[in-house]
């Protein structure tokens, strides 16, 4: 019976791909979009983000009344133009996106790989202080430090840089554990490859796809969490057009003017979920079930 | 059992120092903790002062000696800002936070728990897509700016729920939605993918060859075996929405412990927030113990 | 076909059981008389296991049954809804499983799993079942009944899970046991006892018992009628000492020759096997599934082979004559 198992069970594969594959070209437009816009900001906006004009405060978006053709998505609460605000906005974002995922890859990657490769006494170290990582409360520390350090992009990038790691260092980990017993890994020790050529040419080439996937996911969460920091006012600086910063001076102005909550809500919104689109296709791509460990 | 627990209460001992010294060094190595107590207009006397008379300027292992002794006797220190002992503040906060994440967690496994359910035994159908979809969009969804939308429709225009406090009961349903949002897209997923894989077993087909009930199969043999990683992971979650009420309670205004971290570290108000950090580490500590022995009771495995 | 049995326990005409990109059962019709034990034997991925899965209709997701009739007495299984089928399966029709490791909840205890079968089907108490779930563990030969009730699946071995899920089959007094390959998981001398213990139990109960095998040992100990499956289709069926005696089908020659026959085969003589893999049959596909590995095909096993009768209750599916000899074959 198992064999028979082996040979029909798949049948989830072939149901509606296109449902997926449509998904994951959703998510990838995104996330290009996103970089494109955030790469080309200055030629795409129409007002200087940072202009303010007292006298074109809270202009409503076009579609509603008393807009201004000139600023498609209305002004804030000092009169600056919205979209333009949102399209720089999409420049903070990436970069925390991106740059976090890179401090944070290299931090948890390396944990991950040498705790996986080595195992025993250095495997339980790094379990132990991944446990350690994960029982400190993640944006309480992040708000901490940013206060103690003073808040600036960079501030933000490393300090979650530093702690959104574990999920790197958690799937590098069992997914080292897996390749190290692989036939290519003890041919390679066995030619007298230094222990850096296997880490780095063997293992981390093979684990790779599952690293992006946690990529994808780890960028989403830095988003989400520098507009957390921004919008408690512990994030980027004013005047800087981050879209938790926005949502938070268009806070005290919500209940009369609702609308100033939504664009940066909206643009938040739609680029996460574009790139978590983005990562579950390459998840379905990967097939090996890589685990849902905290998704 | 008992090795394994007595090894499990081991660990998260070492895990709490560990936290507890992070954080320590943390607030007191990164920026001059003097001058920000002493706030931006303070002169290099007032900071002086202040330096001398917490202690700041003791070796930090000293200090750090001084902190926990205390703290292990339940004294946590003073507050700079309210004047007040820091474990009364934290007492009179702790019920508003935990009463907040337990409705999270509540409302969260109420959800997710049976659309997981129904997902995996509608594998592939629209449902299952549909719940799915759900569960990306949550993913995606900003909890602050959910909780602002929810002000705005619920509070503001339709008027059926407060926009902030607690001074009824149901103070703490848009918070606790908001709160249990985060968590729903993961419990869901794996409440989803565990029973999936469960219901792929081949004990499942024994059942099914028993004749046994479509429920039976799925409440009792299936939903069983999916139920371990679902324990742990509404650990995990329970301790993030915890940690997640920082921003939470600031929407909401609720004065539960976020709230008063939020405000101390706005104010360096650090005792506090250290505090704070200590309280949700060990909570999450806690109760990531009693997820691990409930899985031990629920998989005679692991109990050999 | 022509396995007309008025009085079978089992009767399964011209049964078809399609993926979306293979056909795993072409046409299988066999019947099953009471206390008769009746051998499916093929390689695996013949589509015997989704034979006897098409019975109890646990096929898994993605498969299409279709047949003349799957008949149980005078039921027709075919038409019966799921809740139906619930209330024989475990009850009048019992299953056992290849893999005794993975096919009982790890999450609850051997009386638990035992019980519930009976509770179920009979509406009784859990003393009532937990007793019944003793008494049947002591006739499968587990010694201390009552300690084994409160043990968890991994406590026990390989040889204990299986006859313990031979007692939970047996729970409900069944008519019709399906046993899909029950020792091939188990150690050699552990199937040597499971396999007495069920031979043993069928006579006792009168079972009609359905084995599904790929080792024709087994066939030769067990069964009155066995039928040979190749790629989806019976390619030859009849009493066992006449298959034995006289194996018609290329495929079911090339399957004894691959097993030494005490008393047949001469000691030093090389034992036979058959080149290739069983082919993995797309829909449309016609003929002989055989063919490929034949080496005595022509054109003609492109077509549609018709089931041909050699006498004595004996089928098979060839073009060939019956008694045809090797080397003289057309």
């Amino acid at each position: 019976m198992k064999a028979a198992h082996d040979t029909y069970a798949p049948s989830k594969r072939w149901r509606l791909p296109t449902f997926g594959h449509f998904a994951t070209l959703l998510g990838a437009v995104i996330v290009a979009t996103a970089f494109l816009v955030a790469v080309f900001a200055p030629y795409l906006t129409p007002h200087d983000p940072f202009a303010q004009d007292l006298n074109l405060r809270l202009i409503p978006p076009i579609w509603m009344e008393g807009s201004q053709a000139t600023h498609l998505l209305g002004t804030d609460q000092i009169g600056r133009d919205y979209l333009s605000r949102l399209i720089y906005g999409t420049r903070i974002s990436v970069l925390i996106g991106v740059l976090t995922v890179v401090t944070s890859g290299i931090i948890g990657i390396t944990l991950g790989i040498l705790g996986g490769f080595y195992g025993g006494r250095i495997d339980a170290v790094v379990m132990f202080v991944i446990t350690c990582r994960l029982s400190i409360p993640l944006i309480l520390v992040a708000l901490t430090v940013v206060a103690l350090v003073g808040s600036s992009l960079t501030v933000v990038i490393l300090t979650l840089g530093l702690l959104l790691w574990e999920r790197f260092a958690v799937v590098a980990r069992t997914t080292t554990m897996q390749v190290r017993n692989l036939d290519y890994i003890a041919a390679a020790q066995a030619a007298g490859a230094s222990r850096a050529h296997i880490l780095l040419r063997e293992v981390l080439p093979n684990i790779a796809n599952h690293l992006v996937v946690v990529a994808t996911l780890e960028m989403a969460l830095a988003i989400l969490l520098e507009a957390a920091l921004s919008f408690l006012g512990l994030g980027v600086p004013q005047p800087l057009p981050s879209w938790g910063l926005m949502i938070a001076e268009a806070k005290e102005y919500m209940f009369f003017s609702p609308w100033v909550i939504v664009a940066p809500g909206v643009a938040l919104f739609i680029l996460v979920l574009g790139i978590n689109l983005l990562g579950d296709g390459l998840r379905d791509m990967l097939r090996a079930d890589l685990r849902q460990w905290r998704s | 059992m008992l090795s394994f627990i007595l090894r499990r209460l081991w660990l998260a001992a070492l895990v709490c120092l560990t936290v507890l010294v992070v954080s320590f060094t943390l607030t007191h190595l990164s920026g001059d903790l003097a001058a920000s107590i002493a706030g931006p207009n303070a002169t290099a006397a007032d900071i002086a002062i202040i330096t001398k008379n917490y202690g700041l300027d003791r070796p930090l292992v000293v200090q750090f000696l001084d902190w926990a002794s205390h703290a292990a006797e339940g004294d946590l220190g003073r507050s700079y800002l309210f004047h007040a002992p820091v474990s009364g503040l934290i007492r009179d906060r702790l019920p508003v936070t935990l009463t907040l994440g337990l409705t999270g967690l509540t409302i969260a496994l109420l959800i997710a728990l049976p659309l997981g359910i129904l997902a995996a035994v509608r594998e592939g159908s629209a449902i299952d897509r549909g719940i799915m979809l759900v569960a990306l969009l949550g993913q995606a969804m900003p909890g602050f700016w959910l909780g602002l939308v929810l002000i705005v429709v619920f509070g503001l225009d339709l008027q059926w729920l407060p926009i902030s406090g607690i001074d009824t009961w149901q103070g703490y349903i848009m918070p606790g939605f908001v709160l249990a949002f985060s968590a729903i897209p993961a419990l869901m997923r794996l409440t989803r993918s565990g029973m999936i894989e469960a219901l792929c077993a081949d004990y499942i087909r024994t059942a099914r060859a028993k004749g046994l009930s479509r429920s039976m199969i799925i409440l009792k043999h299936a939903l069983r075996n999916a139920a371990m990683p679902v324990v742990s992971i509404t650990a995990v979650q329970l301790g993030f929405m915890l940690g997640g009420s920082v921003v939470t309670e600031s929407v909401f205004a609720l004065p539960g412990l976020g709230y008063l971290a939020w405000e101390s570290i706005t104010k360096n108000d650090f005792p506090v927030v250290q505090a704070v950090v200590l309280f949700l580490a060990i909570i999450y500590i806690v109760v990531t113990l009693l997820a691990d022995m409930l899985n031990a009771l629920l998989d005679p495995r692991l109990r050999a | 076909m022509a396995l007309v049995m008025p009085n079978a326990v089992l009767s399964i005409a011209n049964l078809r059981v399609s993926f979306p990109r293979m056909e795993a059962v072409r046409g299988v019709s066999l019947a099953l008389n009471r206390g008769e034990v009746h051998c499916v034997v093929g390689e695996s991925g013949c589509g015997k296991s989704i034979s006897a899965l098409s019975v109890m209709n646990l096929l898994p997701r993605g498969a299409v049954r279709s047949a003349d009739h799957i008949r149980f007495h005078e039921h027709d299984l075919l038409g019966m809804s799921e809740r139906q089928m619930a209330r024989l399966r475990g009850d009048k029709i019992a299953m056992i499983f290849q893999e005794p490791m993975t096919s009982l909840n790890p999450a609850y205890t051997v009386g638990s799993q035992m019980a519930e079968v009976f509770e179920r089907h009979r509406r009784t108490t859990r003393r009532q079942a937990l007793d019944r779930a003793a008494e049947l563990l002591a006739r499968v030969g587990i010694t201390a009944p009552g300690m084994r009730l409160a043990q968890y699946p991994h406590q026990l071995s390989g040889g204990l899970r299986q006859r313990m899920m031979i007692a939970m089959a047996l729970m409900c007094d069944p008519e019709l046991l399906i046993a899909d390959e029950p020792t091939t998981a188990l150690d050699v001398t552990v199937q040597a006892q499971i396999l007495r213990l069920l031979h043993k139990l069928q006579q006792e109960m009168g079972l009609a018992l359905l084995l599904i095998t790929h080792d024709f040992g087994i066939v030769a100990r067990m069964a009155q009628r066995v039928s040979v499956m190749y790629a989806g289709e019976v390619v030859e069926s009849g009493p066992v000492e006449q298959i034995f005696k006289a194996p018609t089908h290329p495929y079911t020659r090339g399957l004894l020759d691959c097993i030494p026959v005490p008393g047949v085969t001469k000691a030093g003589e090389p034992l036979g096997s058959i080149p290739g893999v069983v082919p993995r049959i797309a829909p449309g596909f016609l003929g002989c599934g055989f063919r490929d590995r034949c080496t005595l095909a022509t054109a003609e096993c492109a077509e549609t082979m018709r089931l041909r009768d050699a006498g004595a209750d004996h089928f098979y599916r060839c073009r060939l004559p019956p008694n045809w000899k090797q080397g003289t074959a057309p």
